[in-house]
């Protein structure tokens, strides 16, 4: 994409004229104002921006975002913005998508994506319920909820999208909660700013399916001490006075609490967002309580657009055939007079 | 070549089987190949089992390749060889029943052994029972004279017994007087790094030709001089092969980038492979995880600006489905192409069948009309791939392209077409002077939109789904804008009548019978009407290439017979569209299902019994 130093863009530029229609108190307004906000800083033209989505709550959001847009079908997304960026790889290409559509409906074109590596950003908004078709329980909703669809309670056991992320080989997975609108501007910045397949999983509050769900975490009196924001480069640190950190004990992630029971300050693991080996970044995705939000993995490879490109200047530089027309004549020929 | 006059044939027709195991698809593309550069009319058809390898011996691991070869037009790969080359006991019981009394049957005598045939599920002895006696049999010692002839060259004994279907190929090119050397560049570049297998290849090949000639293998070799062909280049195409070409040309043409996301399946498979060589062309063939993503990532490259296509096969058309209903509802040009096989389900997956078109004009949720067009020969591929891409790229709405296993895995002579001399493509853009474009804005006379792709700026929106308004594209729930735009994208389709040639009448120009068909039986059918004409009947031919829109003349062309029988490889799809289409007529239908093309014989048969009833 063509990159330009600065763009006198604000974030109205990127509101089109469409009455944003989500339920009063939804968590996607914070997002949506989000995403509005970043893409001034992104250094993209708005021309060159595609937002692609499949079906559901959070799939409505192209309509919201005075870009090029593709509202699609249900999980199909993945495959759509694929086709565009591969199409016109100068393309910025956005896929927004949720719970159902991306790990369920979707799931074989999620995980594929982000095996290929095509340079999308994906964002995956986790309110663990279906919203759209009127509440029932998702891949992600906990074992045992209590839905329209699982009366008794759900008995399949949930996906962690950032186990299935960085499992499928992804390259980059961050978390955010809808609650923290800076940092979710930093995180979707560094998801634009890095080349690859980047999931962006936001908790994402549904106000009348699934009030509440994350509040374990993003309630006022337990964000303190249930949520880690970590960046790269720095130690893992949280808590009131920043007094918890996470330290490794054996094969465990474990929270240490500075002074107590022998730990230091140099025990507290520091972040490494860019080590290829992603074990240390799925014992963090996996981590619940306290949950870790911000860059977990963000290690960058050789894109698959790169790769194609490269074939093809090898193809041209080898084939005997330099046009159509040679391709056509090539082999046996007889001519009829 | 021998001391014996040679014959000349105006036609023959030569079926090649062995196991599945024994080269006979490259037996007979080789003949095909050499037969091709004599200037001879070709038409070939290979019949091999839907499993790689087989149980060895049975018939179900038979595999088999016919082509017909002619002075005269050829239009079909022949009802019933002339020649049968049978490489074991499996083969000669799986195709005993095609061969017509007193013609040839080449036996490998080594595979005839007591276990062999009983394998093969002969109760006795073959050559003994008295099965053969009607007919003109070479028992040839095929595999054991290949070992003699390359016991000294230092082969393992594996690669001797391969060499055995070039003895065999051998053979038949002295029958038929080929030269040796096409089949001889053929192997030179096809083992330029194995020397020794090239040379017990060609060595097994030259002892197969000399052998026949030693034992005089026909009464008098034959030949078959060149078909009276319209002048040109030209070269032996395979039908896959020459759809894939054939968008090649349309991106070329229309100054697009080719994109065709696609997922492996039989017989279409091909499709995939071909353009996945020419990347370099602008070509961009993506293997996706699935059908679904297949054509959805074609949704995607075609609303950035490609040209994009999707290739399948029924199954995969029937996945497609929800996406092809986006694409419709969005207004995106987009080919996809159905290589029809047997169906429902897996069904026949290597055997062809017409039974699919039914899928492709109604096969999708809610009122979702596409441009339909068939393939009639596995040349005629070419033309119909750049057709479906110029009326996808003109007229802004999916295009089904039917092909069917009969002509993707059929070979033909294909006159050599240049880039420049193709029709012209002009995608549907809107012009960048356009004063407040809109996003469903259209065309007057076509009803197309005019497209616009992400990177233009200040055009910036949005598509999608769901309903949308008229003009504008945004989401509309308005009860008469729906209904509205029901109307206007079937119209669009419609209107592409206006655009396409009418249709054409072969044979008598009016009469007593009228033989209807549609794609890859064209052959067959023509050729049974060539018939009839000699038998001075009043019969005449209408195929259509065209299905949706139909050709605006067809009911006037339907108008001028006393019977209309429309012929085709299903339980009856196109007769019941045209019974409702165009019900004013009466239609009497003739169909076959059994994986296999329509026999010459055996439609000239139901034409006499229609005619005289």
């Amino acid at each position: 994409m063509e990159k330009v130093e600065t763009l006198e863009y604000t974030y109205k530029d990127f509101a089109s004229d469409q009455e944003v229609k989500w339920c009063p108190g939804c968590g996607d307004y914070a997002i949506l104002k989000s995403v509005q906000k970043v893409m001034p800083e992104i250094g993209v033209k708005k021309e060159d921006m595609v937002f692609v989505s499949g079906i559901g709550c959070s799939s409505r959001f192209p309509y919201y975002m005075n870009t090029y847009g593709f509202h699609s079908i249900h999980g199909r997304a993945p495959a759509l913005a694929t086709g565009v960026k591969l199409a016109n790889p100068s393309l910025s290409v956005w896929q927004i998508t949720g719970d159902g559509d991306a790990l369920a409906i979707g799931g074989n074109h999620f995980i594929h994506a982000i095996r290929r590596n095509v340079d999308l950003n994906i964002l995956l908004f986790n309110n663990r319920i279906y919203g759209l078709t009127k509440g029932q329980f998702s891949p992600t909703t906990d074992l045992g909820h209590k839905t329209k669809s699982s009366p008794q309670g759900t008995i399949d056991n949930p996906f962690n999208p950032g186990e299935l992320v960085i499992g499928a080989s992804g390259h980059f997975f961050a978390r955010i909660t809808d609650t923290n609108p800076k940092m979710m501007q930093k995180v979707i910045k560094s998801a634009a700013e890095h080349s690859g397949t980047c999931v962006v999983e936001i908790m994402q509050n549904c106000v009348i399916f699934n009030d509440k769900v994350f509040s374990d975490y993003t309630a006022k009196e337990n964000k303190i001490d249930s949520i880690i924001n970590i960046e790269h480069g720095k130690p893992m640190l949280f808590g009131a006075n920043n007094e918890k950190g996470l330290i490794l004990k054996g094969f465990k992630l474990e929270v240490g609490i500075i002074g107590e029971n022998g730990v230091t300050e140099d025990d507290i693991l520091i972040h490494d967002a860019y080590e290829e080996d992603n074990t240390m970044h799925m014992m963090l995705a996996k981590l619940k309580m306290p949950i870790v939000n911000g860059v977990i993995r963000a290690f960058e490879d050789e894109t698959f657009e790169i790769r194609l490109k490269k074939q093809v200047e090898e193809i041209e530089r080898t084939s005997k055939f330099k046009s159509v027309n040679d391709l056509f004549t090539s082999g046996e020929t007889w001519e009829i007079k | 070549m021998g001391t014996t006059a040679v014959q000349e044939l105006e036609k023959v027709v030569i079926k090649f089987a062995g196991d599945s195991g024994d080269g006979m698809q490259l037996t007979g593309t080789q003949f095909t190949g050499t037969s091709a550069l004599l200037g001879n009319d070709i038409a070939t058809f290979p019949d091999y089992p839907a499993e790689i390898r087989a149980p060895q011996g049975t018939v179900a691991g038979v595999s088999g390749f016919q082509v017909h070869i002619g002075q005269t037009q050829i239009y079909t790969p022949g009802d019933q060889p002339d020649v049968l080359v049978a490489m074991n006991a499996a083969a000669l019981k799986a195709n005993i029943g095609e061969v017509a009394r007193g013609k040839t049957i080449i036996l490998d005598i080594d595979n005839f052994k007591r276990k062999d045939w009983e394998k093969a599920g002969f109760e006795e002895d073959p050559l003994e029972s008295g099965l053969l006696s009607d007919y003109h049999v070479i028992e040839a010692p095929i595999t054991s004279l290949t070992r003699t002839a390359l016991q000294d060259l230092g082969l393992d004994n594996k690669s001797i017994t391969r060499s055995k279907n070039m003895f065999a190929l051998g053979m038949v090119y002295w029958m038929f007087s080929r030269p040796l050397d096409y089949t001889e560049r053929f192997l030179k570049d096809k083992f330029a790094t194995k020397e020794l297998i090239y040379k017990g290849n060609v060595k097994a090949l030259k002892a197969g030709f000399n052998y026949a000639d030693t034992i005089e293998a026909l009464s008098s070799a034959s030949t078959i001089l060149p078909a009276d062909m319209e002048p040109g280049l030209y070269k032996n195409i395979m039908g896959n092969e020459a759809t894939a070409w054939g968008f090649l040309a349309a991106a070329e043409k229309s100054g697009k980038e080719l994109f065709l996301g696609s997922y492996p399946i039989t017989p279409a498979s091909e499709i995939l492979h071909e353009i996945s060589k020419y990347k370099h062309f602008g070509a961009k063939a993506f293997q996706a995880e699935d059908e679904i993503a297949g054509i959805v990532s074609s949704i995607g490259a075609s609303f950035a600006g490609d040209l994009a296509i999707t290739t399948t096969s029924g199954p995969g058309l029937a996945l497609k489905g929800e996406a092809l209903g986006l694409a419709v509802m969005t207004e995106l040009p987009l080919v996809v192409v159905d290589v029809q096989r047997g169906g429902p389900s897996t069904g026949l997956p290597t055997k062809t069948e017409q039974s699919d078109l039914m899928q492709a004009l109604y096969g999708r949720n809610g009122e979702s009309p596409v441009i339909v067009v068939a393939a009639k020969s596995p040349a005629d591929c070419f033309d119909m791939a750049f057709i479906a891409s110029k009326l996808t790229l003109e007229h802004v709405t999916p295009v089904i392209l039917l092909t069917d296993g009969y002509v993707a895995n059929g070979s033909q002579p294909w006159k050599i077409k240049k880039i420049e001399d193709l029709d012209t493509i002009t995608p549907h853009d809107a012009d960048k002077n356009m004063m407040n474009w809109q996003p469903y804005e259209r065309d007057t006379n076509s009803l197309a939109r005019y497209m616009v792709y992400p990177g233009m700026e200040g055009y910036e929106h949005r598509i999608g789904g769901l309903e949308k308004d008229g003009i504008t594209g945004n989401i509309s729930y308005d009860p008469k804008n729906h209904e509205e735009m029901v109307k206007i994208r079937e119209e669009k389709v419609q209107r592409v009548a206006n655009y396409i040639p009418e249709l054409e009448i072969h044979g008598a120009q009016e009469g007593d019978l009228l033989v209807v068909g549609w794609g890859g039986t064209f052959g067959s059918l023509t050729t049974a009407i060539n018939q009839c004409e000699v038998n001075e009947r009043s019969v005449g031919q209408a195929h259509f290439s065209y299905i949706k829109p139909l050709p605006k003349n067809t009911a006037e062309v339907f108008g001028k017979f006393k019977k209309i029988v429309v012929c085709e490889l299903n339980n009856g799809q196109l007769v019941n569209y045209l019974r409702a289409e165009l019900p004013q007529f009466k239609y009497l239908q003739y169909n076959k299902i059994q994986g296999l093309p329509f026999r010459v014989s055996e439609l000239t048969e139901e034409f006499v019994k229609i005619l005289e009833a």
